[in-house]
């Protein structure tokens, strides 16, 4: 096994950040607004960083897909601890359409040419919430998948993994190479240190490069923001209550 | 950082608070406003926006590598550091593992180039300063101290034996160091020291007696860079460990002042100290002076670190707070104290931007880093002040911060030479002439 572990990292809006709908309702407003690394994105790299600390793995490899502004995304990865960066870069219109299909190819594509023991994803990005890049890399790669992970333990060729599930939490072994993606408990995110974060290992490569097609087959049609929550009314008793509820048609 | 941590950083962080309570206030409505207004002026040219939280464009001037180094200890500062402090400074309680995590991010030492240290600008050194100081002064006392004044004279006048069987140490915060020139005697004339270095040949050993006093880190130090004057009756630094005999480091009680460091005296009876440990590449008090020059330049960044932090806090209260059924920001008196420190703040900051470029191009004199030690100091101190009054009674306890900072800057604006020393230091400079002793 080559011992190498590719980590998908997304740029998004920052979490604290107040999404705004653009006037034309085509999609949020990103111009000068702050950007970091998915949150689910940061807890994959730790756990990739984890496992070369704990000598299961060779070389951590941070994946990127976007315009230049993913450089810095995978700069925070390497000041995390990953060995070196690939960024693939997308850009204009076809960045704007980039989504869970497109990434996975260009994952699988890179996870042949990198010859990949593990590629570990966050399980979604809080801009859009898909949670299908993991699966759907790995269904393209024909791979075993080890997805919402709180617990990942290597044993031997073979991989262990705790996933949370509705019901409570799952025990999986699956081979290896394979996919994961983290949740939330998998593990606490370390700060970066200066002199990681001085490193600058960062190849760019082009979809085209890996012969991947990044048209999209979908079309946003629109974006809303939520309806604005309308004032309450008071009322004095449980009849005025039910009374209210009947004439609104609720009940 | 993690999602579970944003919750709670959300509350504990007065500075998110604000981002998030500002962000909630603005609504749909007034968003939506605000688009309106930019499609419309699309066709002249972008409208600039005044950011009053980076009057001058600061940002514009650092590197990627600076801007990723400054968020990234932000992160730390408001994570690990912050919820420590009140407590700290309440009950007067060092805490020593900070400066372990300190030297786990790689931010001690930060500008030495090798021995574990990450070698980076002095614009990052001061991004760092201005960091932890705005948590707390006492926390960047800290750090300044084993970076600039234990570090850097090691690295910067001692043997190759010295920086290997040290440095990487002190980088990983594995061993604590203090720097010991001041005596009770001899603050502001550290040249009329009376703590003495005989050498003895036949032991091939100096022996070290006198007291320093007022030194950071002394009570809980496990290395001592002391400066002594010897026989020729110049003076030369001297590292000493703890467990040498003959060296005791009393803690200094009662500080109303950066409680949340240990500061202490060193007395030296007859300290035996092997002449490997002498840093024989300097003498006489350019070698205090270089590491004080060092350390005040992350002095002037980091106050105002303490001036931006009052100056937020200070917005934020007046801005919740509502009296005669309006905000206090509403008051021309809040609004002029408000202009007054955004000013000083931008300007001390665009100051020390240059100051470290031109360390790091080599092109900048001592006097450069008197002046906006002076100046920021003395600024910070003023600002910390009028935003403790604009808090009012909630201005004089500790849960508000602002208190301690005010307390914390006394001691900023006197210690590595004080307001007045640095004024006597820019007149000689001016005039030519020196005001600092009666003689001519």
């Amino acid at each position: 096994m080559s011992g190498r572990v590719l980590v998908g990292v997304k740029r998004v809006i920052d979490y604290a950040v107040k999404i705004r709908v653009k006037p034309d309702n085509s999609g949020v407003v990103t111009d000068g607004v702050k950007h970091s690394m998915n949150p689910f994105c940061e807890i994959a790299v730790e756990e990739a960083v984890k496992l070369k600390e704990k000598k299961f793995i060779k070389e951590v490899v941070a994946v990127s897909c976007g315009p230049q502004q993913a450089q810095e995304t995978i700069r925070t990865a390497l000041a995390m601890g990953a060995d070196r960066g690939i960024h693939v870069e997308v850009t204009g219109k076809d960045y704007d359409t980039l989504g869970p299909l497109q990434v996975s190819k260009i994952f699988a594509a890179l996870a042949k040419k990198e010859d990949a023991q593990l590629l570990i994803l966050g399980k979604q990005a809080i801009d859009d919430d898909c949670n299908q890049t993991g699966q759907m890399t790995a269904a393209l790669l024909d791979w075993p998948q080890g997805t919402f992970a709180s617990e990942v333990s290597l044993e031997g060729d073979k991989i262990k993994v705790v996933r949370e599930i509705d019901g409570g939490l799952e025990t999986i072994k699956i081979n290896t190479p394979a996919v994961l993606t983290a949740d939330l408990r998998l593990n606490t995110p370390r700060y970066a240190t200066l002199p990681n974060i001085m490193k600058k290992k960062i190849a760019q490569v082009k979809p085209a490069d890996l012969g991947v097609d990044i048209t999209s087959r979908l079309e946003v049609l629109r974006v809303d923001e939520p309806p604005q929550r309308l004032a309450g009314v008071t009322v004095e008793t449980v009849d005025d209550l039910v009374a209210k509820l009947k004439e609104s048609g609720t009940i | 950082m993690a999602l579970r941590g944003a919750l709670w950083r959300l509350l504990l962080d007065p500075h998110r608070r604000a981002v998030v309570s500002a962000c909630r206030a603005q609504g749909t409505a007034a968003a939506a406003r605000c688009d309106n207004e930019k499609v419309a002026s699309k066709s002249k040219t972008q409208k600039v926006q005044f950011n009053w939280r980076d009057g001058l464009d600061l940002e514009g001037l650092l590197t990627e590598e600076e801007i990723m180094i400054r968020d990234s200890f932000r992160t730390y500062c408001q994570e690990k550091l912050m919820p420590r402090i009140l407590m700290a400074n309440r009950n007067e309680v060092f805490d020593r593992e900070i400066v372990s995590e300190m030297g786990e991010m790689g931010v001690l030492g930060p500008t030495i180039k090798g021995y574990g240290c990450a070698g980076t600008s002095y614009v990052a050194y001061g991004l760092i300063a201005r960091e932890v100081e705005s948590v707390d002064s006492g926390y960047r006392s800290v750090m300044s101290v084993q970076s600039s004044l234990v570090m850097h004279p090691i690295n910067a006048y001692g043997t190759e034996e010295q920086k290997q069987k040290y440095l990487p140490k002190l980088a990983r915060g594995e061993i604590l160091g203090c720097f010991g020139l001041t005596e009770p005697n001899h603050g502001s004339d550290p040249s009329g020291m009376e703590t003495r270095a005989k050498y003895n040949p036949s032991s091939r050993t100096y022996s070290v007696t006198g007291s320093k006093t007022w030194i950071t880190n002394s009570p809980v130090a496990d290395v001592a860079v002391v400066w002594a004057k010897c026989d020729d009756g110049k003076v030369r630094g001297f590292i000493l460990e703890r467990g040498m005999k003959g060296l005791t480091t009393p803690k200094i009680e009662g500080k109303f002042s950066l409680r949340a460091s240990a500061t202490g005296m060193i007395v030296m009876d007859e300290v035996e100290v092997p002449e490997e440990n002498l840093l024989p590449n300097v003498s006489g008090l350019a070698g205090p002076f270089g590491c004080l020059n060092n350390a005040r330049y992350g002095i002037a960044w980091g106050a105002l670190g303490a001036a931006e932090f009052c100056f937020h806090a200070a917005r934020q209260y007046t801005l919740d707070r509502i009296q005669f059924g309006v905000p206090l920001a509403r008051n021309q008196l809040m609004q002029k104290k408000m202009a007054d420190m955004l000013t000083e703040i931008t300007i001390g900051l665009q100051a020390c931007v240059q100051l470290g470029r031109l360390i790091d191009a080599k092109r900048a004199a001592p006097e450069m880093i008197s002046m906006l030690k002076r100046n920021s100091c003395g600024k910070a101190l003023d600002i910390a002040r009028q935003a403790r009054d604009m808090l009012g009674g909630n201005g004089i306890s500790d849960e508000y911060h602002i208190i301690r900072h005010v307390m914390n800057l006394e001691a900023v604006n006197t210690y590595e030479g004080t307001h007045d020393i640095h004024a006597l230091i820019l007149g000689r400079a001016i005039t030519g002439l020196q005001s600092f002793t009666v003689g001519k």
